[in-house]
């Protein structure tokens, strides 16, 4: 390294507004705090769930029953599906490309099933949960 | 060693992002119908109660949140340091220390429901 190394001025919180790529790495990157988040808020449920006590368990249930929830759920699935899982799936035939002898499966294949397995995964969590 | 461990963190961290993508969604849109006041069947207490009792149940939500856990730890990691915070062994130690002791709970909690 030389003795004055030039360091480029940057500011270390809105480095990322310059650029668009950088503004959709940085939403996508802070879905994480959505997964922490929810994370623990099930823990929580798991917690309440091993005192054993339905009064306790219906307790909990009705303490997330308000339209400031009902707000912030709404909008992290909408941020969560845009900025996490979409984004996913489409990078998921450079993560993971699939190799047919000489050839690559089209990358559209790889997306497209992703897509599919997403929305039956999600149809057989929300039947698991009884939604329908 | 150091190759080693660095499969492992990446392993997790991939196979977190997988199962996030596909699962989160699902479980916000659940907690989104219970504040909604129109609580699932299956989130009645002796429904849950079961699911969450059996060994089936009981391995689904602990794969489901630790790596869920281990996922966002690991990008959190990444955007501490984007965000010019330059001790990664101290950032690395709380939230790979938050995962643990949510791994761990979540164990706790799941083998006291019998």
């Amino acid at each position: 390294m030389s003795r004055n190394p030039y360091v480029r001025p940057m500011s270390k919180t809105t480095w990322f507004m310059r650029n668009g790529r950088y503004k959709v790495y940085v939403l996508r990157e802070m879905s994480s705090f959505l997964v922490t988040f929810y994370s623990f808020l099930t823990i929580y449920a798991l917690k309440v769930l091993s005192s054993d006590s339905p009064d306790q368990w219906f307790a909990f249930l009705a303490s997330q029953q308000s339209v400031a929830m009902m707000i912030f759920h709404a909008l992290a699935l909408l941020y969560f599906l845009f900025y996490q899982t979409f984004p996913w799936f489409k990078l998921a035939p450079k993560a993971m490309p699939v190799q047919l002898g000489e050839k690559k499966l089209p990358d559209t294949y790889i997306i497209v099933g992703h897509y599919v397995v997403w929305l039956i995964a999600t149809l057989f969590i929300l039947w698991l949960a009884g939604a329908f | 060693m150091a190759i080693a461990k660095k499969a492992v963190v990446w392993g997790l961290f991939a196979a977190g992002g997988t199962l996030t993508a596909f699962v989160i969604p699902a479980l916000i849109a659940i907690f989104l119908l219970i504040a909604t006041g129109n609580v699932p069947d299956g989130l009645q207490f002796d429904q849950i109660h079961n699911f969450a009792a059996s060994w089936l149940g009981k391995a689904c939500l602990f794969v489901v949140l630790f790596l869920s856990l281990w996922h966002a730890a690991h990008r959190l990691r990444v955007v501490a340091h984007d965000f010019g915070i330059r001790k990664d062994a101290l950032v690395a130690n709380v939230l790979y220390g938050a995962a643990t002791i949510g791994s761990i709970l979540t164990a706790f909690y799941l083998l006291t429901i019998g």
